[in-house]
């Protein structure tokens, strides 16, 4: 439904250009819900931003964005704006600062339908009133005349959900959706995202730095690195049989809730952004396998035991591992 | 011989104890009011903090564990005299500090007795200042060392937190985030303080970082036997660090003791949903 | 050595953009006339020759003489020290007066601050000018009496926007972290709060210099400030006698001088506080427009995460 194949995009920084994906390849089938798992420069929120095309001006594209079938990048600014309305949604990681603070909350839910589908204003409300309902906001009627700064911040990020869904897409990019939220909250919230998007069957991009959470609501989970895809499988696996030796470190980095551990196994250094890497390995200044083959050249994403690793040295390790 | 010890699982780990056996920090009966306003300009008391009592053990660790309005952070900061409780005692190592310090010569003795370490690491440091001048700064007050014996301690502190001799002329600007909570750390150690009061200290950091800062603070409590009082809304965080729970909800304390027991079998019914709100492996959403 | 230099030399360029290497080439040009007038000068700048008034441009006389034959160049060379001193006094003790004020407000907030507050807003009220020559009514004309009120007048310019930077770092968690470790009010607010807001500060004292330079320069042009024979920017513009006769030389060139070190202080001052202008779209960096706010500024150059 989704592909993007060898995504490069630069962003012109002070008049340099300064990449911040590259070589970037995701695919997302039909009704999938793939995680895209990363910390700070890993590039996770600029592939949304990518996908539709909302990315900060001068910043230069390549590679092939295809919407099922559909070149995105090569879209008419009519066509673009056609595909931005009624086939995607974006829940951003702050409501407070999405959601215009001088509308009402059923202006700003209806707004779609009364926009993009000609929908008259009574209808709007009507539905209005159902979708807040779907999202589990009690007594809707009244929730539709209020303002932005009366509802929580779970309230808020469940209208923005409401608003999404009032478009009928059918691909949803969720940006760090709960990321603001308590963790209660955030279990409401992304338990309404995950039922709501099963009973649609709609496709779902999950972005998130929480590699737990992405592999409790999604199908297949995708882990980035300064830039590019390091590791994709499917989230009953990846959390056992990880294989990329950062995805092993990000397992290893979170402290367990079970049980105590007497040391976490910290990936040495800070994370890079895809600018800062060299021609090799991105990977390659904070890895304990590193050899100069990895300094050399960058791996290519490759299949290896029913995921895609981005290794030089991934048969290698798993042996030694396993040995 | 403990250390042969082959249970993964030992919950307590064992630092060396100080031979002053008063407890660190003791809070009983703890409240804040705040007088707020409303939009129509009607005054009313809100109760950030109300009768709140806790004990951190000499060079144990407590965690203090809540969500948003929970008054953890306010909490934190009346122990360390950024605000005045409205009612309540706190002690730390035996002395009151419930009202603000009388003179100069108290308001130091009280650093020495608690540090913190706050939650931001771009705005906890005064950015004009480097980091060798602002570990050296809290030296000078506070460590009666002079000379060579003070750049002594200031290089083994900067040691401890893993910044080498041309990081330490860095100004924070140019340090990463991991980077500038080590300083935040470094500067707090710097007063020799019995307690380190961690106010969501790993929070802001990415996940590799946040697993070398607690590496980090759990180091340093083996070597030095200091306390903490860790305040964070991440369980997994506090189950690390920490060998006792205090469970706040709005100002209120609703469960406490053992943080295993605690975070394996809740007894209150609100910490069993916080707990059962964490993503863990297994873990479907809207089960919680 | 020499790489050394031009690297400093081209931080500062950097540093203050080309309009503001400018306009601090030109203060310090001021600033050398000043000190070395009585070297500079080519005669004296009180003694006037009545057969030689008027003159152009001549060799004893690079930009002629005056109504009394007085030479125009050493004029304006004398004329540096007095303009430059007036202002320099005013700027020096209103901030002597605001910068504490300020501080306090900020540390203390509640009451203390609104004390201060209510204080500045009053004197905010009241037009310097005005002040200056109700001062000088009661107490007689000169520089002293209008330095006094201007001092005065121009101390809310300052503490309001001192107050205003001290507040925003006053609620930091670097402050609070200092707090903690037992600093005391008077070394956090100073050795770090100011320090922290030192560009605010400096760049708001450039700008209040240029315009106590213009309004002191204002008085003496009324015989209000500095007395009528000393050679004074502001007292050589009055010379009205000058131009019914024809001659603009005398009156023109104090002029000049005048708008352009208001016009450098206030560039300079801009650029200090850390405003940084668009590049215009006719005329380039020179003469951009001065846009964003320093904070802004800083926002940006973080890295995206």
């Amino acid at each position: 439904m989704l592909r993007l194949r060898d995504v490069d995009v630069a962003l012109n920084v002070e008049g340099r250009m300064r990449p911040v994906l590259t070589g970037l390849n995701l695919d997302l089938a039909e009704g999938e819900a793939l995680g895209l798992v990363g910390e700070s420069g890993s590039g996770k929120s600029m592939t949304v931003r990518t996908i539709t095309r909302l990315l900060p001006h001068g910043a230069r594209v390549s590679g092939a964005v295809e919407f099922e079938g559909r070149d995105v990048l090569a879209m008419r600014p009519a066509e673009l704006r056609a595909f931005r309305d009624s086939d995607v949604g974006v829940v951003f990681q702050d409501p407070r600062a999405a959601i215009n603070p001088t509308h009402r909350i059923g202006d700003f839910v209806g707004e779609a339908l009364r926009v993009n589908r000609g929908v008259s204003k009574g209808e709007a409300a009507r539905r209005s009133a159902e979708l807040l309902a779907a999202v589990g906001i009690d007594d809707a009627e009244r929730r539709l005349r209020q303002y932005p700064h009366e509802l929580s911040g779970g309230m808020l990020q469940r209208a923005m959900i409401a608003s999404v869904l009032a478009a009928e897409p059918r691909l949803i990019l969720a940006d760090e959706p709960t990321t603001a939220l308590d963790v209660t909250i955030q279990a409401e919230v992304v338990g309404i995202l995950d039922r709501l998007r099963r009973e649609r069957a709609l496709s779902m991009v999950f972005i998130t730095h929480d590699l737990d959470l992405a592999l409790a609501v999604c199908d297949r989970v995708a882990v980035m690195y300064a830039g590019s895809v390091v590791e994709v499988r499917s989230a009953r696996e990846l959390h056992d049989t990880a294989r990329h030796p950062y995805t092993i470190g990000l397992l290893g980095s979170r402290p367990a809730i079970e049980r105590r551990a007497e040391r976490l196994t910290a990936i040495p250094g800070r994370p890079v952004s895809a600018f800062e890497a060299g021609p090799g390995c991105a990977f390659v200044s904070r890895c304990a396998f590193a050899q100069d083959a990895c300094r050399a050249s960058r791996p290519r994403l490759e299949a290896f035991q029913g995921g895609l690793v981005r290794c030089h040295r991934v048969e290698e390790i798993h042996e030694h591992s396993v040995v | 011989m403990s250390t042969l010890s082959s249970e993964p699982s030992s919950e307590p780990r064992t630092p060396p104890i100080p031979a002053d056996n008063r407890p660190a920090i003791a809070v009983s009966g703890l409240t804040k009011d705040f007088r707020v306003a409303d939009k129509h300009g009607r005054r009313s008391v809100f109760t950030a903090v109300s009768d709140v009592s806790f004990t951190v053990p000499a060079g144990g660790s407590l965690g203090l564990v809540g969500e948003s309005g929970s008054g953890k952070t306010t909490t934190a900061r009346m122990l360390v005299g950024l605000e005045t409780p409205t009612a309540g005692r706190i002690e730390a190592l035996g002395h009151d500090r419930s009202r603000p310090a009388r003179s100069a010569a108290e308001r130091r003795r009280r650093a020495r007795e608690l540090q913190i370490v706050f939650q931001d690491p771009y705005t906890s440091l005064d950015p004009s200042q480097t980091v060798r001048a602002a570990v050296d700064e809290v030296l000078r007050a506070h460590s009666g060392l002079e000379g060579p014996a003070r750049a002594g301690r200031l290089a083994e502190l900067l040691d401890q937190v893993g910044f080498d001799e041309r990081q330490a002329s860095a100004r924070p600007r140019e340090l990463s985030g991991g980077q500038r909570q080590r300083v935040a750390i470094a500067r707090a150690l710097a007063a020799d303080p019995r307690v380190l009061i961690l106010d969501e200290a790993v929070s802001a950091l990415d996940v590799s970082i946040q697993a070398q800062i607690l590496n980090l603070l759990v180091d340093i409590r083996t070597a030095t036997g200091i306390a903490y009082l860790l305040i964070s809304h991440d369980l997994a965080v506090v189950r690390h660090l920490c060998d006792s729970v205090v469970v706040l909800r709005r100002g209120r304390v609703v469960e406490s003791g053992d943080c295993g027991a605690v975070l394996d079998t809740p007894a209150d019914e609100y910490t069993r949903v916080l707990r059962a709100s964490v993503p863990v492996p297994g873990w479907r959403p809207g089960s919680g | 050595m020499r790489n050394k230099k031009q690297g400093r030399i081209r931080a500062v360029y950097k540093w203050l953009g080309p309009s503001g290497t400018l306009a601090a080439l030109f203060l310090l040009l001021m600033v050398l006339a000043a000190v070395f007038a009585s070297v500079l000068a080519p005669a004296d700048p009180n003694t006037g020759d009545l057969l030689n008034n008027y003159q152009g441009s001549s060799a004893s006389h690079l930009l002629g003489t005056d109504g009394i034959g007085r030479d125009i160049l050493s004029r304006l060379l004398y004329g540096t020290r007095t303009s430059l001193l007036g202002p320099a006094l005013v700027v020096g003790v209103s901030m002597a007066i605001g910068i504490p004020l300020a501080l306090l407000g900020a540390w203390y907030g509640g009451v203390v601050d609104s004390a201060v507050a209510r204080v500045l807003d009053l004197v905010y009220a009241l037009p310097g000018l005005l002040l200056a020559v109700l001062t000088v009514a009661l107490f007689g004309p000169g520089l002293t009496p209008a330095v006094v009120a201007l001092s005065i007048a121009y101390v809310p310019f300052l503490a309001r926007i001192v107050r205003a930077a001290a507040r925003q770092q006053r609620v930091s968690p670097y402050v609070d972290a200092l707090a903690v470790q037992g600093f005391g009010v008077f070394r956090i607010s100073v050795r770090h709060i100011l320090r922290n807001i030192a560009p605010v500060v400096l760049g708001q004292a450039a700008i209040a210099f240029g315009y106590a330079l213009l309004d002191l320069a204002s008085l003496s042009y009324l015989g209000l400030a500095v007395q009528a024979p000393t050679a004074d920017w502001g007292v050589m513009v009055s010379d009205t006698d000058a131009l019914l006769k024809g001659y603009s030389t005398p009156v023109l060139l104090p002029g000049l001088l005048i708008v352009g070190s208001v016009l450098s202080l206030t560039v300079l001052g801009a650029r200090i506080s850390g405003e940084r202008p668009e590049p215009h779209p006719l005329f380039g960096r020179l003469f951009g427009r001065v846009s964003g706010s320093g904070s802004e500024r800083r926002a940006a150059d973080a890295p995206a995460s």
